[in-house]
């Protein structure tokens, strides 16, 4: 069936014959480097968004205002300026350039064909448009961050929301924000033509007896992902034009004094917003069932189960948008609504908490590197998870609405969530694609240090939140020093556990141990473990056939 | 095979094409939405009062505001009570400060919010543009009714005071502005 798409694909060269360097990895469209160039450029823009958040917490180690000055030539209101731009590009890099592209563009390019049992993508050539249109993207967004934005000052500093009216022109005159936002519709088209381009892999070019309902959970999770991508982003993008029109053009679809409404962009932001944090954290789910899985030796708890949890989760993120949103003045009705809508998004998640739990009960657990960064997930997952029915609720979320503490509930999901699911799938198939060890010791010191270090980033986060410290604020009052001053320590002890990953990772290429096709032996049975590490530039010239019960 | 996934791709791509549609569709849904259900403080516009008139009262406040027009513009009394179902009738005046005419239109909400769907305007200088002359002062009326309806709600029990909210824009920026500019 999908044979002759390895003959469209390889129309120059044999099947095992690859192309030189730069066609290689500049005209790619074999899958699996595309997933490696999107692992990397992943990379690049996580150090960018990562080193922002170190301007924060340097920034916010002592109360006043003392470091950023030093980066906008001593002027504190070009200061203040910069620290709201340093937030704002912080969120974007993160969610749009560091997370996406890692878990969807690069595992989900990797491994879904493999998982599947197909030869590659269903267009080769659109994965590769997907691939660079997001690279043409992270390049605006920089660019947009080195011209005027408000007034004299550089780029656009109104939160990774992007709120008119300071998003609008009485926020922000300049250009910043018009670049910023032709950078996300651009990034938003190209992970549109990369979820057409998963569902149509998905639904079409699974191996013969491979079933919906056999197929491995990641793939299932990117499934879903890319169906919610499909929903979400276009309504962003629908928002956005409309920003950009009201900004250019004399519209007046968010200006008050035109009959506009300024809520609007809030109700459509979050109708993109919140399905947008499911994006972000289904495929950790997806990559997570697979290791707790392997390294427990056991099949996945409940498969049926958590293939559906997410299809739940999915459908279910979209008719909770407003409860970002409580405090714009909404009827009690609504609230009520959004709030017991919300509240139900923790059944399906509980489901897939407790089949991880169960998955792991009576199995012969091995605690190897990847299985840490899992249950580290599953537990500040959790976390996460309980502060976020706290903060469904409506009363509550009056008292600490836009504070800390929803800074630390946010992190605890998706920097710590969506990023150990990260590191957790890196070392589960690190060996797989690059076809060499790791040194399992610097990956463990890696583990702790990011485990300890993010804790004591956030968990403090919780306490300053509470006692009422803002968001989005340079400064703050002197009661606040302690647990500031904590936090930025433990942003210390992650800069110490990055290092150490940049160090495995040279150590890694230098040392060069040649890597086993399946390095975790029995428990792991999907089906990119019975090829060779690093995989065939063309896999699977025999289709494989899914017998039984086997396959995820 | 690769007409059937382009089939299946073309299939998809409805969606998010869909979407966009229903993204901008929002604009003109929002209003109507505001409009008919009386969400965000959107008041009502009546044909006719109601037959019956309850005991219980609530005290109606008149706010003003401008918008960014040469216009002094305020209620000729801060605040009175009615019962419900009863006629109210309320003035404000507005001055052009310019030595120009002006066209102006205003805005109107109530809060709290809950109320919209049961304040109805029988006649309002807000339903249309008016053109003051210069230094000219005008008394703009409003008639208006607290629909009895109001009681049955236990979710309004609590509602004692509702307060009626104008803001005047120049008319020449609203969309739809006729011949607003042409005044200047």
């Amino acid at each position: 069936m999908p044979m002759d798409e390895i003959a469209l694909d390889g129309a120059d060269h044999g099947h095992d014959g690859k192309p030189g360097f730069f066609v290689r990895w500049f005209y790619s469209t074999n899958h699996k480097d595309i997933g490696v160039l999107y692992l990397v450029f992943a990379l690049l823009a996580g150090i960018v968004g990562y080193g922002l958040s170190g301007l924060i917490r340097w920034e916010l180690a002592e109360p006043g205002i003392g470091v950023l000055t030093s980066f906008v030539g001593g002027d504190i209101e070009a200061a203040k300026h910069f620290y709201n731009v340093v937030i704002t590009y912080h969120g974007l890099i993160m969610i749009f350039f560091m997370v996406m592209p890692a878990l969807i563009g690069g595992f989900g390019n990797y491994f879904v064909p493999l998982m599947i049992g197909a030869p590659d993508m269903a267009f080769p050539r659109m994965n590769n448009i997907s691939l660079w249109l997001t690279g043409v993207a992270f390049v605006l967004l920089l660019l947009s961050m080195f011209v005027p934005g408000y007034g004299a000052f550089n780029g656009f500093g109104g939160g990774w929301v992007l709120y008119p009216p300071l998003s609008g022109s009485t926020g922000h005159d300049g250009p910043a924000m018009d670049l910023l936002i032709l950078s996300l519709h651009t990034a938003g088209i190209a992970s549109i033509l990369g979820a057409i381009n998963y569902i149509v892999t998905i639904l079409n070019m699974r191996a013969p007896g491979m079933t919906l309902h056999k197929m491995p959970l990641f793939a299932w999770s990117v499934l879903i992902t890319a169906v919610l991508l499909l929903l979400a982003l276009p309504v962003l993008a629908g928002a956005l034009t409309m920003l950009l029109t009201d900004r250019n053009f004399g519209s007046q679809f968010f200006v008050p004094d035109g009959g506009g409404d300024p809520l609007m962009f809030q109700h459509l932001f979050w109708f993109f917003g919140h399905p947008e944090v499911y994006i972000m954290i289904l495929p950790a789910f997806g990559i997570i069932s697979h290791i707790v899985s392997t390294f427990s030796k056991k099949p996945i708890f409940g498969y049926l189960g958590m293939a559906y949890a997410m299809v739940s989760i999915g459908v279910i993120g979209f008719i909770v948008w407003a409860h970002h949103m409580y405090t714009v003045g909404m009827s009690l009705d609504l609230k009520a609504y959004f709030v017991a809508a919300t509240m139900i998004i923790a059944v399906p998640t509980g489901i897939k908490i407790f089949s991880w739990i169960a998955t792991m009960w009576g199995g012969s657990i091995d605690f190897k590197v990847p299985m840490l960064w899992a249950i580290g997930f599953i537990f500040l997952f959790t976390v996460g998870g309980v502060t976020g029915v706290y903060l469904a609720n409506a009363g509550i979320d009056h008292q600490v609405h836009d504070t800390y503490f929803v800074v630390a509930h946010f992190h605890y999901v998706l920097s710590l969530g969506a990023v150990f699911g990260l590191f957790a799938g890196w070392y589960y198939w690190y060996e797989k694609m690059f076809g060499v060890k790791y040194n399992k010791a610097l990956a463990q010191v890696h583990f702790w240090l990011m485990f300890i270090g993010s804790n004591v980033i956030f968990f403090p986060q919780h306490f300053l939140g509470l006692n009422g410290m803002p968001r989005r604020y340079i400064d703050y009052a002197e009661a606040f020093t302690q647990w500031h001053y904590v936090s930025s320590i433990g942003y210390a002890i992650t800069l110490v556990g990055t290092t150490v990953f940049f160090i495995l990772l040279i150590e890694s290429a230098i040392r060069r141990r040649k890597a086993e096709s399946n390095p975790w032996g029995e428990g792991a049975t999907t089906l990119e473990w019975t090829l060779s590490s690093p995989p065939p530039f063309h896999q699977y010239s025999t289709l494989p056939v899914v017998k039984g019960e086997g396959g995820h | 095979m690769m007409t059937r996934n382009l089939r299946t791709a073309l299939l998809f791509v409805g969606i998010p094409l869909v979407m966009l549609g229903l993204s901008f569709a929002s604009k003109p849904l929002y209003d109507t939405f505001c409009r008919v259900t009386g969400f965000g403080g959107t008041t009502r516009i009546a044909e006719a009062a109601p037959s019956d008139v309850l005991d219980r009262a609530v005290t109606i406040r008149f706010d003003a505001n401008v918008n960014g027009a040469p216009l002094r513009f305020r209620p000729l009394e801060r605040s009175h009570e009615i019962r419900l179902g009863e006629h109210g009738l309320a003035f404000y005046e507005a001055t052009n400060t310019s030595d120009h005419p002006i066209s102006v239109i205003a805005s109107y909400n109530v809060t709290p919010h809950r109320a919209g769907p049961y304040f109805n305007k029988l006649e309002c200088f807000c339903f249309e543009e008016r053109v003051i002359g210069p230094g000219e002062t005008k008394t703009l009326p409003v008639v208006f009714f607290v629909d009895p309806y109001m009681d049955e709600k236990p979710l309004m029990d609590d509602v004692r005071t509702i307060t009626l909210s104008y803001t005047f824009f120049e008319a020449a920026d609203w969309p739809g502005a006729s011949n607003g500019a042409s005044l200047d």
